[in-house]
């Protein structure tokens, strides 16, 4: 997993750590840090912090100087109306933002004391690192389901000898394997909704990211598979950080440590979960919270 | 059809049409139904056409014969079209393996890696290369590739002999050559199919991708070309069909002579071209003139199989992603119903 390297040259101790550089130099720690494949260590799930991010359309600004802070190992919650800017936030994050013509970040937004903004970031890496999910499950038509999850570790340039069981073991994570175990070479796409979206979610993990990003993740589906993906949170949260977005309140208060509120492209609140819901403090999170707006 | 339905109190059902609208309809379909068939029986009449011509020279020879013999001999009145289907078959291969490699690599280009603002002009500009008239090509690879890339033919030639059917003596105008012009001339619409396809690959596939960490290449080769492969060898295979039709050009360029060329360098011959050139000479005798249409028979039979072998493989992955479940590729059905 040399290839997950991305180094910032103002924090070279950290990014060594990391590994986001581009620089062969830097990424080489890493090598001796990563033993046997059969062997390697769970990565740490990391902080990430948001410092004045500014997220712009062409002219449209769609972020204001926003400054928050995801806690390892912790789910939050981004709540707020629709159009308040949830989706570029989270797109920020991992730099897919970008992709989109004419989409600009500007700010800061460090994974522990690495800004994935540096220059000398590789935004590969920063997407391996970060992983995410999105609103539709979007399953490689192509692909098998075995294929599916493997994408992600074909793409890493790992070592193919333990292939199957970091399959196997992502597809157990996503808690599909026994749903599955007996039709891998069969189509993704045959799947149903909710198993597709877990799916998607055994193809991020199974690259082993640090953070989890997941856009809306169970608009998509019934109440029952939404059941299945916020029982996995629980059990995801050991391994990453995990940042949620969600219209649904109920289920922010279900899944979520911590909850913010975005509305107009700016941070309204964060805090405990329990307390937004129960005595936030500012009067435009009540109202939303208690469905006057939104 | 003729039911009515029956209002209570007789008031006239919502279900009844005006009677005028319906004859209007019927005749409008006897119509479209007499112009389907005219089209019909116009591939059957040519069909028959072809035939009762080409008698002469397929009762001589017979069919097997006149499609597999070696030798082609207009002075001696042998007519075996091997040789040229040989050479039909040599040329548009060399247009397949050097212009689909070029042609997906453009609209990959042009779709997924040139910015947004080159998009139009560059799509334009490869399509004018379908502007251009055969002839034109033609005389631009006579006059200019053959004298141009004598040396060159000469040292590939040289540098890859050892390979079967490439060292040798270097005539000039070549099979080389003739694909080579095929390659430039099938560019165009391949490379047109290709990237229709390739923009109907979900934007969701793209992302999924990137977001695992896929380089840019990487991406194409997760999300953009098993997408889009089916359609993309429809399109290749529509090129094919246009390179085994294509007379002019060929001409100009392929050597013209009628024996099985010992390399790709040699000189050798196409169906189409031999058509074009000995039909002046012909026009007196019986069996030449049926050897010429039974050589078109032939081209026509060999167009037919590529166009049922492109509209097979497309329909077959289209199954495929039925049978999944998922979503046909628009620009493969597309490209099938172009190349039908
Ligand atoms: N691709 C885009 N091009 C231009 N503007 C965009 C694009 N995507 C989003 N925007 C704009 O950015 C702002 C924030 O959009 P965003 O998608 O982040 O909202 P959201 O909070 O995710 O909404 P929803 O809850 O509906 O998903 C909106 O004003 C929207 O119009
Ligand atoms: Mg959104």
């Amino acid at each position: 997993m040399t290839g997950d390297g991305f180094a910032a040259s103002q924090t070279a101790a950290a990014a060594g750590e990391h590994g986001l550089s581009r620089s062969p130099q830097t990424r080489r720690p890493l090598v001796a840090q990563a033993p046997s494949a059969s062997a390697r260590p769970t990565k740490a799930a990391r902080r990430v912090r948001l410092e004045g991010l500014d997220a712009y359309y062409g002219d449209n600004h769609a972020l204001r100087g926003l400054d928050l802070e995801f806690e390892p190992n912790k789910v939050t919650a981004i709540i707020g109306p629709s159009g308040c800017g949830k989706s570029t936030m989270i797109r920020c994050i991992n730099r897919m933002h970008e992709e989109i013509p004419g989409a600009r970040a500007e700010g800061k937004v460090c994974l522990d004391q690495v800004d994935v903004y540096d220059p000398s970031v590789n935004v590969v890496a920063v997407r391996r690192a970060i992983g995410m999910v999105f609103q539709k499950p979007n399953p490689f038509p192509t692909m098998s389901i075995f294929d599916n999850v493997a994408s992600g570790i074909r793409l890493s340039g790992a070592s193919r000898a333990d292939l199957r069981d970091r399959v196997e073991r992502a597809l157990r994570g996503a808690g599909l394997w026994d749903e599955v175990k007996d039709r891998l070479a069969e189509p993704g796409i045959g799947l149903s909704g909710g198993q597709q979206q877990r799916l998607c979610i055994a193809r991020t993990m199974a690259v082993d990211p640090e953070v989890l990003l997941m856009d809306e993740p169970c608009s998509a589906l019934d109440p029952i598979a939404t059941l299945k993906v916020e029982e996995l949170l629980a059990d995801l949260k050991q391994r990453v950080t995990v940042v949620l977005v969600t219209h649904n309140m109920q289920q922010a208060a279900r899944v979520a440590d911590s909850t913010a509120f975005l509305l107009d492209g700016e941070l309204v609140e964060v805090g405990a979960t329990d307390e937004m819901f129960t005595q936030p403090k500012d009067s435009r999170t009540e109202d939303y919270v208690t469905g006057k707006f939104g | 059809m003729e039911a009515h339905v029956a209002t209570p109190g007789g008031a006239p059902s919502i279900f009844e049409g005006a009677p005028g609208a319906r004859a209007a309809d019927r005749v409008f379909r006897s119509v479209l139904t007499a112009l389907a068939l005219g089209i019909l029986a116009l591939i059957v009449f040519f069909f028959v056409f072809l035939v009762v011509k080409a008698n002469p020279a397929l009762s001589r020879f017979g069919i097997f014969g006149f499609t597999f013999n070696n030798d082609w001999d207009v002075s001696r009145s042998t007519y075996g079209a091997w040789p040229l289907l040989v050479g039909t078959l040599i040329t548009s291969g060399i247009a397949l393996i050097i212009g689909v490699p070029v042609a997906i690599a453009t609209a990959l280009y042009i779709n997924e890696l040139c910015p947004r603002r080159l998009r139009g002009p560059l799509t334009v500009l490869v399509e004018l290369l379908a502007a251009v008239p055969s002839v034109v090509y033609g005389l631009w690879g006579f006059l200019v590739l053959v004298p141009k890339l004598k040396g060159a033919q000469q040292s590939l030639a040289d540098t890859f002999g050892f390979l079967p059917f490439v060292g040798g003596h270097v005539a000039g105008p070549s099979y080389f050559i003739a694909g080579l012009i095929l390659a430039i001339m099938i560019l165009p619409i391949v490379s047109a199919i290709s990237r229709e396809v390739m923009s109907t690959v979900p934007a969701d596939h793209k992302e999924a991708a990137l977001a695992l960490g896929a380089t840019r290449w990487e991406m194409i080769r997760t999300a953009v070309l098993p997408y889009s492969r089916s359609g993309v060898v429809g399109g290749a295979m529509l090129g094919l069909g246009r390179a085994i039709g294509e007379t002019i050009a060929v001409t100009l360029v392929v050597g013209n002579a009628p024996q099985i060329g010992k390399s790709l360098f040699d000189q050798g011959y196409t169906l189409a071209a031999v058509i074009v050139n000995e039909f002046g000479e012909a026009a007196t005798d019986r069996l030449h003139t049926g050897a010429l249409i039974a050589a078109g028979l032939v081209l026509f039979v060999l167009t037919l199989l590529v166009n049922a072998a492109a509209r097979a493989l497309v329909s077959r992955a289209e199954r495929r992603q039925r049978a999944t479940g998922g979503a046909v590729p628009a620009g493969a059905a597309a490209a099938a119903r172009v190349g039908a």
